[in-house]
């Protein structure tokens, strides 16, 4: 014990603190979509993490094409959400209510797109450049200097947490998304077209994730099984912070991210069990999620 | 109960009747005039790319005689794993039992390698050809008498790059990144066993789990410029693709060796800013993009003829599977395709072949484990495309590492922890 404290390391310390918050912040963003679907739909996405792989595709052949990142950012958000709403509509939206159904239409969805991407784009993996901003040094106490990118996916992660917060709190849309999650029968007794708000909520959903894959081909970079990774990465968060639950995701994603990256730092061989360990615990003390209303 | 009993009785004659039908329908797989080949790669997964290319390997062997053995048909049947052990099991018995496939190339990866070594012992009516998988103990271990390795493996791979390195480059101190599994454990095996024995020392190694997306964790650790000469990184596909951007990104500065999965066309054609890390860096293999022998460019030749979209120069993967099919051809050629009695006239066909490939000869010991020759890689740009130019090569590597089999037995099987010289 006392060569482990005398062994430790202040600067790797937060140097991984800091690599947890970075990818907590991507998880956050997928999984805020995928919850935010479950929260009113109780559709579980099985292939939200095909949509976070198609808008890293498309953003990368957009990024080449234009040379924005930017504009990259924006066609992989619409690409994926214009993809949502086209599976909510062509494919979910007939099978509305029936849970089951909905889920293993969804995984068929997701093996079907990965083998049409794996057609597309092959097996190598893709990178986005990052405009040249982005390519810096934050200068900080103790760690010294910190890649700009990763702190850049904080400061998205923040931003899109506070918009979806004031979209599902300030807005019509939101209010009726809120209405939604409460009583969906209800909703529909007044008179809301709800297919038509399930569409829009299916389609943010998709986009947020396809906003992430673009991001997480910058940072990281895209290939074909990310789509498997990602899914189960929202699952974990979403089942650990409670389903359709905002905050839920956020606290999710930075136990979950958390957990992987202090485990790779300091248990590599067992890195990937605290997630699940995690996920254990909660389930068997706290089922419904820690932000999570009991159903 | 009269109705009851009748029913029962309907039933019994129903289930007899389906049983005998099952039994006399001959199974159309085993005509005489086909030989079914099963191919096992990882099209999912880290290893998808390099799984494409393997198969890419395998039809220009087939095409070379025109999906024709000995007057006999070949029937191709392509199997695919994710690179864990388990599923590539799942699939070379799905090729075996359903298929009925009388000879297997596969796997890609080291520790599919070794289970399937295993799985072969159970199944020896069926001949069984390495894909490209390059753990030791496939072939040093227990061996299996119908499981045949036509490539050279991991650490006969980077067994010559440790002495150059320690000699002709004067690197004292190298750090070692590596995925944690079979496959690198070979290639550290082979880079420090004559690395160490030249003086070099290796204070640290880094292992992180296969399919590791997020490196930033270990890059943190990794010692600064200055500390020690260079790290030796071992990451194959996505991988590697994702530890060099994150390096790059973070500023890493610390000069790189390359294992043979870390710098082949798989990774070297990858898209992004993780290419601009690669010019310069040094690397052991089996092949070289720029070998400058006729055999090899004719190789190149045929592969870039038949896959226009292929990668621009064949990968390690594509060459071993190629070679292992060839093999496997030429045997069939010998026995006039006769696999009959459990395919013993071919095995002791198998046991003695050798032959040339793209590279130059290769031959096999008697645990089935090739020696061919080896290539000191550095990587250039050329008009925007990565290759690996041939610094030197070795030929005749054998599984020994030249040494003799009780002093090789001596250092011990490859882990995490051994070789060690700290």
């Amino acid at each position: 014990m006392i060569d482990l404290l005398a062994g430790f390391n202040g600067r790797l310390f937060l140097t991984v603190t800091l690599n947890g918050l970075t990818l907590a912040a991507l998880y956050f963003i997928v999984a805020s979509g995928f919850s935010l679907i479950f929260g009113l739909m109780r559709v579980v996405n099985m292939a939200h993490g095909s949509l976070y792989l198609l808008g890293g595709y498309v953003g990368y052949e957009v990024s080449v094409l234009s040379g924005s990142w930017l504009l990259a950012l924006v066609a992989g958000a619409g690409a994926a959400a214009l993809a949502g709403a086209l599976l909510q509509k062509g494919i979910f939206g007939w099978m509305q209510g029936q849970d089951l159904r909905q889920t293993l239409a969804a995984i068929g969805v997701s093996i079907v797109l990965a083998d049409l991407m794996l057609a597309q784009w092959g097996g190598t993996a893709y990178q986005l450049d990052l405009p040249a901003i982005f390519r810096s040094f934050v200068p900080l106490p103790v760690v010294n200097r910190y890649p700009m990118p990763r702190l850049m996916l904080i400061g998205l992660a923040v931003l899109i947490g506070i918009g979806l917060w004031a979209m599902l709190n300030r807005t019509r849309l939101g209010l009726l998304i809120r209405a939604g999650v409460d009583d969906r029968r209800m909703l529909e007794a007044l008179g809301v077209d709800v297919p038509k708000v399930f569409l829009g909520v299916f389609a943010i959903g998709a986009g947020l994730a396809g906003l992430a894959g673009v991001i997480g081909g910058s940072v990281l970079s895209i290939s074909p099984g990310e789509d498997a990774r990602y899914l189960l990465s929202s699952l974990i968060v979403v089942i650990v912070g409670g389903m359709g639950s905002l905050s839920g995701a956020a606290i999710g994603a930075l136990l979950v991210a958390l957990a992987e990256t202090y485990g790779l730092a300091y248990t590599p061989t067992y890195g990937v069990v605290y997630t699940f360990v995690i996920m254990v615990a909660v389930l068997a003390v706290r089922p419904q999620g820690l932000m999570g209303r009991p159903a | 109960m009269p109705t009851h009993f009748t029913r029962r009785l309907a039933l019994l004659g129903g289930l007899a009747g389906a049983l005998t039908a099952a039994a006399l329908v001959p199974t159309p797989t085993l005509a005489q005039d086909t030989i079914r080949i099963g191919g096992l790669t990882t099209l999912e997964g880290p290893f998808a790319e390099p799984g494409k290319d393997s198969f890419r390997g395998m039809e220009l062997a087939f095409e070379e005689v025109g999906y024709m053995v000995a007057g006999k048909k070949i029937e191709f049947i392509k199997a695919s794993s994710n690179g864990n052990p388990d599923v590539a099991l799942q699939s070379v018995r799905r090729l075996v039992e359903q298929d009925k496939t009388q000879i297997v190339v596969g796997p890609l990866s080291g520790s599919e390698g070794i289970r399937l070594r295993d799985y072969a012992k159970t199944a020896p009516q069926v001949t069984f050809f390495n894909g490209s998988s390059a753990a030791i103990e496939t072939t040093l271990v227990d061996p299996a008498p119908n499981f045949y390795r036509f490539n050279t493996e991991g650490a006969q791979w980077t067994a010559a790059l440790g002495t150059y390195v320690k000699k002709e480059k004067g690197w004292n101190k190298v750090v070692v990144v590596s995925e944690d599994y079979s496959f690198p454990y070979a290639q550290i095996f082979g880079f420090m066993g004559t690395y160490c024995s030249a003086g070099g020392e290796v204070p640290n190694k880094y292992f992180v789990p296969l399919g590791t997306k997020d490196f930033s964790s270990v890059i943190a650790q990794l010692p600064a410029k200055g500390e020690v000469d260079g790290m030796f990184v071992v990451l194959g596909g996505a991988d590697a693709v994702n530890f060099l951007t994150q390096y790059a990104q973070s500023g890493g500065e610390l000069p790189m060796i390359g294992g043979s999965i870390t710098v082949d066309q798989t990774v070297l054609s990858a898209k992004g800013p993780a290419r601009a890390m690669l010019p310069g860096v040094l690397s052991s293999g089996p092949i070289s993009d720029n070998d400058p022998s006729p055999a090899w460019k004719a190789f190149v030749a045929a592969y870039k003829k038949k896959f226009p979209d292929g990668l621009p120069s064949p990968s390690l993967f594509a060459f071993n599977y190629y070679v292992s099919t060839k093999a496997a051809l030429l045997g069939l050629e010998k026995v006039k395709g006769d696999l009959s009695d459990g395919a013993a006239a071919y095995r002791k066909v198998l046991d003695t072949l050798s032959f040339e490939t793209p590279t130059g000869p290769v031959s096999i010991n008697k645990n089935r484990q090739a020696s061919a020759t080896i290539f000191i890689n550095e990587i250039v740009e050329k008009d925007g495309v990565l290759t690996t130019d041939p610094v030197t090569s070795v030929p005749n590597v054998d599984q020994f590492l030249g040494l003799s089999e009780a002093a090789y037995a001596k250092l011990g099987s490859p882990s995490r922890d051994n070789p060690s010289c700290p």
